[in-house]
């Protein structure tokens, strides 16, 4: 091990040091405390077996530094006609954003952090050294529209730079918004967000997450959600871009009846890592969540699906479930598949389902024998399998996005 | 004209095929009718370019191109169509995407114009009438939740819109009531013509009633073993495969009476 993740862990605590301090410092330090303790977490932790920060690791530890010339990189940002909110290098960009109303802040969120940084050290880590985020607040029974969430990491030809951008969405009772959180860069970096969310009684969010990263760039984000009783989180999760991605959701059912669809899809090739990591806590009775990961692999990409269940005393009539399939075009990609449950009601309905294959031969003929080639034949099964966790995305625009961000993989990548 | 000649094939060294011998000439339709296990349906997928099977021996040739030697979407643009037995259900695949993706496919490699949405929706509009078809069968995803009868519809309604020059139909009739059959059955009438060919491949008489073939021949034991005109779909009607000396239980190379 050349790398190991304590010299790297010791160089981010050592920037934190060197940081002036803001009005958020006692959780930054407090953040810098856990995260000394943990490091950068390896592949002995139960939550990491499958995912291995040792590359990451081995990255030069240096902030992202401001970029002034920002004009350039409007073409980087998503095609998309709604309000949107753009982060470059994890600082606000006022000129490429079209939506401001007084919610961007500098530093943290001042609302009490939902972030558990004992079970997270990436999220601490995030907390130690965020710069600019944004806060959206929706009122009570007011429906907040479509908002575009843009987060863009610009490292420099030859050094490698490191990121942390952070938002905070509070929806109160009643209240809906659709928000489409769109990440991409160039270069060598390491983006590590935090996303903490918090729905009321009766809240929805419809949360469609496109990660476009760099391929030569890491992602590790981290997200913490709260929902009381009756809200709703629709997520649904695009990931294609990055070296190596990691999307772990900690997401608490704290009130009756409420819902979670938490759906996701990897499209990865070459030798790429992607990995769908959720922790999903039923602590009242009658709420479901539902979550379908789907994986495209080619080449030597690597995909895992880690999704864990708690059910608490209390949760009766909890409906859990979790379906992981995975398409592989390849024979050397591979998927790595574990649910997690931990029952302590018993009146509950949990189930898990996996299934992995490769394209099916007779479906491939039939298009083929009507005329169609076997690229174009390829692409449509790809899409058809794909079509059925992108139809439930409710916001059409961001369902659109999708589609075209599919396509666009599509184009570059073969 | 389609021209097969010595044509043998097999399964994982199993052979199916032992010497087919056929020309169908440019405007006819030609039936066969075999007992179970005669190798109707592997003569029809190694025609449309199934990889499941070897080819061991022979030709087919298409309007002097060499079938054999292209891909299966190849020989679909060279004009060949196969009506499958068993339509593949395609779940998340619309079919009015899925057609038009064919023809333009098609269309393409043949060096016409592609079709936008309007002109196709007008063209495939029009053959869904011909064809006693809700509107809706576009909207549905490709044969998924289709019954039987709407299967062979669709599989009819894909040869209408892609136009083939030579259609192979492989056991289109089974699974139709009356009605459905008539309608299939006009769906291939309306296509005839000089420069339309077909292989109606069927267990019965009952499609060429309303299919008239200009020939039959009798498959057995993965050979043609008699070849006439329509009578012999009567004969065999009246007489079963026993009174033409074949053997129907026979598979593969072991039939008894052959030659």
């Amino acid at each position: 091990m050349s790398a190991t993740p304590a010299q790297p862990a010791a160089d981010f605590l050592a920037l934190f040091d060197a940081r002036a301090e803001d009005s958020f410092h006692e959780a930054r330090a407090s953040a810098a405390r856990a995260f000394a303790a943990a490091g950068i977490p390896g592949r002995r932790l139960e939550a990491w077996k499958y995912t291995d920060l040792r590359p990451l690791a081995a990255l030069p530890v240096r902030l992202a530094p401001e970029i002034t010339d920002v004009a350039r990189l409007a073409a980087m940002l998503p095609a998309i006609a709604a309000p949107r909110i753009v982060f470059v290098n994890g600082k606000f960009s006022e000129s490429l954003s079209t939506f401001s109303d007084g919610k961007i802040f500098s530093g943290l969120a001042a609302a009490p952090s939902l972030a558990s940084h004992e079970n997270a050290p990436l999220a601490a880590l995030n907390t130690m050294l965020a710069e600019d985020g944004a806060v959206i607040r929706v009122p009570e029974n007011v429906d907040g529209g479509t908002l575009v969430l843009v987060h863009l990491t610009i490292a420099s030809v030859d050094a490698p730079v490191f990121s942390a951008s952070r938002y905070r969405i509070d929806l109160a009772p009643g209240a809906a918004l659709n928000v489409i959180e769109y990440s991409s860069g160039q270069g060598v970096y390491w983006n590590n967000p935090v996303s903490e969310i918090a729905l009321a009684e009766g809240a929805r969010l419809g949360h469609v997450r496109i990660q476009a990263e760099s391929v030569e760039g890491f992602q590790t984000a981290t997200l913490f959600a709260d929902l009381l009783g009756g809200a709703r989180y629709e997520a649904f999760t695009l990931g294609l871009g990055a070296r190596l991605a990691r999307s772990e959701t900690q997401l608490r059912l704290a009130g009756a009846g409420a819902i979670a669809h938490m759906d996701a899809a990897q499209l990865l090739a070459g030798a790429q890592h992607g990995d769908v990591t959720t922790v999903v806590a039923h602590d009242a009775p009658g709420c479901a969540s539902r979550q379908t990961v789907k994986n495209v692999l080619d080449g030597r990409a690597r995909a895992v699906f880690q999704g864990r269940i708690e059910v608490a005393r209390a949760a009766q009539k909890t409906d859990g479930y979790q379906m992981s399939q995975a398409l592989l075009l390849s024979p050397d990609a591979e998927i790595d598949c574990k649910p997690e449950l931990e029952i302590f009601a018993d009146d509950v309905k949990c189930s898990h389902g996996a299934t992995v294959g490769a394209l099916d031969p007779e479906q491939m003929f039939y298009l083929r024998a009507r005329g169609i080639p076997g690229d174009l034949a390829r692409r449509m099964l790809i899409r058809a399998f794909l079509a059925e966790a992108i139809e439930n995305v409710a916001d059409v625009p961001a369902r659109a996005l999708l589609e075209d961000t599919i396509d666009a993989w599509w184009e570059q990548g073969r | 004209m389609l021209e097969i000649r010595g044509l043998s094939a097999g399964i994982e060294g199993k052979p199916i095929l032992n010497g087919i011998d056929l020309t169908v000439p440019t405007g006819e339709v030609h039936a066969i009718m075999g007992p179970n296990g005669s190798g109707k349906s592997t003569l029809s997928y190694i025609l449309a370019g199934h990889e499941g099977y070897d080819v061991t021996g022979g030709e087919v040739w298409l309007d002097g191109v060499d079938l054999l030697a292209l891909a299966p979407e190849e020989r679909a643009a060279a004009g060949l169509f196969l009506a499958f037995q068993y339509p593949v259900e395609l779940p998340g695949v619309g079919n009015a995407n899925f057609l038009r993706t064919a023809l333009n496919a098609v269309r393409r490699a043949r060096g016409e114009a592609e079709l936008d949405a309007v002109q196709f929706l007008k063209l495939a509009r029009a053959a869904l009438r011909d064809l006693a078809m809700a509107e809706d069968m576009l909207k549905r995803n490709v044969n998924v939740g289709f019954s039987g009868g709407e299967k062979k519809r669709n599989e009819v309604l894909q040869m209408a819109i892609l136009k083939p020059k030579f259609a192979v139909l492989d056991e289109t009739d089974s699974g139709l009531d009356i009605d459905a059959l008539k309608i299939v059955a006009g769906g291939v009438n309306a296509l005839r013509g000089p420069h339309f060919s077909a292989l109606v491949i069927t267990h019965y008489q009952r499609l060429l009633d309303h299919i008239t073939p200009d020939r039959v021949h009798v498959l057995a034991g993965g050979r043609i073993l008699r070849s006439g005109g329509p009578e012999l779909a009567h004969e065999l009607e009246r007489g079963g495969y026993a009174a033409l000396g074949i053997d129907a239980t026979a598979q593969g190379v072991s039939e008894a009476n052959a030659a």
